[in-house]
């Protein structure tokens, strides 16, 4: 194998890796949020047990995205040196941006939020909360505008060997060594044409991985008959959260969509398998593309995506053949990861809304009934829904983004460094599949293991300190005053 | 002064701030085999435990902001130290994880991994590190575009193994140092005579590594003799060392680990001081070195970063102070701890 091929599997597969642990650490966040908040406003010992217990979920899966994450941020320079020079311009100031805005508020307010249980008081430990998932959503902000300018690259000019070139101005090959992207508008950077459709669909992606997280543990207890009080308040709340992202994340995905269509049809016509440009053209609920023939065969839709791009069948969808073929992307994996994507998705849209409807029948908690007890082991299952769903969905639109790595500037092969032989990358992924696959290990032992020992469930833990005892009985104060 | 001076500092900044704090839990992680005793490791490990994660952002705000400042030098330090930094990834996500797991299981077996794994990967970091800097101050070699060339084992050089010695000597004596404001009783009485002995061992790698310039770095004598007030950074910086002894005697735990910090400070200026205006210095074609000119991103993006840089990190030092002062004071430890 050569060089570009190992560095493209060791970026692929060490960026998923990590990619596991953000989702639920921003989605977890926000869950700890609504925890915390119900706690300091009700004082009921129920939601500080609660929190307590997901805070330790949470732990884990943040030490190990820390310690994963810091591995990307070496990648692009040791691997992707000439890549680096070219945009470092324009992507290292959001790398640092997210240093400085994203990851010190994260990482100075997580000791607080997990160490600092008896060492501040609940409203200082509820901010502090508030800024470790302010901070985590930051962070996906400041990178995931860094890749949509990978994929839309705007508000910026090449400068080839000093010199600024005039805009729409793309290197040859025999240029490309010797140019680079420099920043023009700063703004336009940021707001550039994909980012915000694209960021809104990451994070509500991991809001739907956090939610089915506390979703799938808590459906467990309510199967085995264990700590009922806290699995049902905590299935309530991740119920409502999954069921709103869930349809959120529908809006924000059809945005993105249309995005794609504007700003990278090839990408579009890989993801929904055209090869001819055609008016009405078929939507594929799911197929597979013959690649000797040029065609797609499958469950179709006829004329839908024709309505999806232009809002009537007469629509013109660019199909493959406007594009010269070494610009295609991987159009057979494209198109497979992207219709995964949709039918987790739909799944879960299902998934979350059934047991809105069962919690609006009554009969959300009726575990006597077979039915409902086949819906538990489904809602234990769901945790893999959001993962999947995220993964496929990045490589959507990182192998469509191929073979470009700075869409229509800088091809994949282009950016490699030129000085990292192959049996080095070759090295490091063998190291890197060592290390993940033990932690990966060690990861799954621990959770498994947090949920058999479970919550907290006497009625107040007994370190808690005198000033989270006094809201309680403030509160009940309160309670009983207003009784 | 220009933004290109400026932005060379500001990155010095960050990887000082770099060493000053993960440098004590990076040598805590150094010292933690030599405690057997568990709950002693647990002191240790929780020591650091609120802090190092926030700690190791230095290291990866600092690179962010090289990259950004200075892309060309990023991609070719990055590039050319390829093994070496894979292997300094390796060390520090075994030290991190190590910190996280080994406390959830009461296993021996268990904890002796993790143990191992967290001292061995502290160990490699400041070691790797230290190989890094020196390779950077003794010159590496570079083509007419920047690559390096020289291959994977020029860069394990004598003068630079010297230098990742010392560098782990000067994490260990630091680490001790804030141990003894963690520790109390007979624990800390243990902890003060390792302080006394880590600072011999740097002392002497720090005399031992200015000898080995003259011989394996002579350009730099040149840079000492243009700057001659450095020799008074470096004087400084030994007087400072001094003083930690003086005042852990005194009982001065703070001014003690204080003292340290700027002990570190003064060396990474030094260092800062011997490598201006290069970036990454050619040798043996100094006409292909990388210069705080040529590496250097555009003078807009410089403005941008810089804007950024006054917003946030007023912000990221008052919460980075909180953080420290709500956990100040001896290690307790709970259920809840490492």
């Amino acid at each position: 194998m050569d060089v570009e091929i190992l560095s493209r599997i060791q970026f692929a597969f060490t960026i998923m890796f990590h990619y596991i642990y953000v989702p639920l650490t921003m989605g977890l966040g926000v869950v700890l949020v609504i925890m915390e908040a119900m706690w300091l406003k009700t004082g009921l010992p129920k939601y500080h047990n609660m929190a307590r217990y997901w805070t330790r979920v949470f732990g884990l899966t943040f030490a190990i995205g820390v310690a994963t994450g810091i591995v990307l941020e070496f990648e692009f320079g040791t691997n992707w040196a000439a890549y680096s020079r070219f945009v470092g311009d324009i992507f290292g100031s959001a790398l640092a941006a997210e240093g400085i805005f994203a990851f010190f508020l994260e990482s100075g307010f997580l000791a607080i939020l997990l160490f600092g249980w008896n060492k501040v008081g609940p409203k200082m430990h509820f901010f502090a909360t508030c800024m470790v998932c302010l901070g985590a959503h930051f962070s996906a902000v400041w990178i995931v505008i860094a890749n949509s300018w990978m994929q839309t690259p705007a508000g910026f000019r090449i400068e080839y060997n000093g010199e600024i070139m005039p805009p729409g101005f793309v290197p040859t090959a025999d240029q490309i060594l010797h140019s680079r992207a420099v920043v023009e508008n700063f703004w336009a950077m940021l707001f550039n044409p994909s980012s915000m459709e694209r960021l809104s669909h990451v994070i509500v992606g991991c809001w739907q991985a956090g939610a089915f997280l506390v979703i799938s543990i808590s459906a467990l207890y309510l199967l085995r008959g264990r700590h009922l009080e806290f699995a049902k308040t905590s299935i309530k709340i991740a119920l409502i959260f999954a069921a709103i992202a869930s349809l959120l994340q529908l809006a924000t995905g059809a945005k993105s969509a249309d995005g794609v269509t504007h700003n990278q049809p090839a990408k579009l016509a890989a993801m929904e398998g055209v090869f001819k440009t055609q008016a009405n053209a078929p939507m594929f609920i799911a197929g597979y593309i013959d690649m000797e023939k040029e065609e797609t065969v499958g469950l179709q839709i006829p004329g839908m995506l024709s309505i999806l791009v232009g809002g009537s069948t007469n629509t013109v969808v660019t199909g493959l053949d406007a594009f010269p073929k070494e610009d295609w992307p991987p159009v057979q994996a494209v198109f497979q990861f992207y219709h995964i994507m949709i039918a987790v998705g739909m799944a879960l849209i299902g998934i979350a809304w059934l047991g809105m409807f069962l919690w609006w029948r009554g009969q959300l908690f009726n575990t006597s009934n077979p039915l409902v007890r086949a819906y538990y082991w489904i809602l234990v299952l769901s945790v893999l829904g959001p993962q999947i769903a995220n993964q496929t969905g990045w490589f959507t639109a990182e192998m469509g983004r191929q073979p470009w790595i700075v869409y229509g500037l800088m091809r994949t092969s282009q950016g490699l460094s030129e000085v990292v032989a192959a049996n080095h990358v070759l090295a490091s992924l063998i190291m890197f599949t060592f290390i993940y696959v033990l932690l990966f290990a060690v990861f799954i032992y621990l959770l498994t293991r947090k949920i058999r020992r479970g919550p907290d469930d006497e009625e107040e833990s007994e370190e808690m300190p005198a000033s989270w005892v006094a809201l309680i009985e403030r509160r009940k104060g309160q309670a009983s005053a207003a009784g | 002064m220009d933004f290109n001076t400026l932005w060379f500092i500001l990155v010095g900044v960050l990887f000082t701030g770099y060493a000053m704090l993960d440098g004590f839990d990076l040598g805590v992680g150094a010292l933690h085999l030599f405690v057997k005793k568990d709950e002693d490791r647990r002191i240790f490990l929780n020591a650091i435990g609120p802090v190092w994660d926030g700690n190791e952002v230095w290291l990866v705000t600092g690179g962010g902001a090289l990259f950004a400042a200075f892309p060309m030098a990023y991609a070719t330090v990055f590039s050319g130290f390829y093994l070496a930094f894979m292997a300094l990834l390796c060390a520090l996500i075994f030290r991190a994880v190590a910190i996280e797991f080994r406390s959830k299981e009461n296993w021996g077996w268990w904890r002796t991994i993790w143990d191992v794994g967290f001292s061995l990967g502290s160990i490699g970091s400041g070691f790797l590190i230290g190989v890094a800097m020196g390779n950077i101050l003794q010159g590496i070699e570079l083509d007419a575009r920047g690559n390096y060339i020289g291959g994977f084992l020029a860069l394990l050089n004598p003068y630079a193994i010297l230098l990742g010695f010392t560098t782990i000597a000067l994490f260990a004596m630091h680490g001790s140092i804030y141990l003894v404001m963690k520790t109390e009783g007979e624990l800390q009485a243990r902890v003060k005579r390792w302080v006394n002995r880590t600072i011999g061992i740097f002392l002497f790698f720090y005399i031992v590594l200015n000898v080995a310039t003259l011989v394996y770095a002579p350009h730099l004598l040149e840079i000492v003799r243009a700057r001659p007030w450095s020799l008074a950074i470096f004087i400084l910086n030994v007087l400072v060392v001094m003083n930690i002894p003086r005042q852990n005697h005194k009982g001065n735990e703070f001014a003690a680990f204080l003292s340290s910090c700027g002990a570190m400070i003064l060396l990474m200026t030094l260092f800062g001081m011997t490598v201006y205006p290069n970036m990454v210095l050619s040798m043996p074609n100094p006409e292909h070195s990388l210069t705080i000119y040529n590496a250097s991103s555009t003078e807009k993006t410089h403005f941008i970063m810089l804007i950024m840089a006054i917003i946030g990190m007023p912000v990221v030092l008052a919460y980075t102070v909180s953080v420290y002062y709500i956990f100040r004071g001896k290690v307790k430890l709970t259920p809840h701890s490492y």
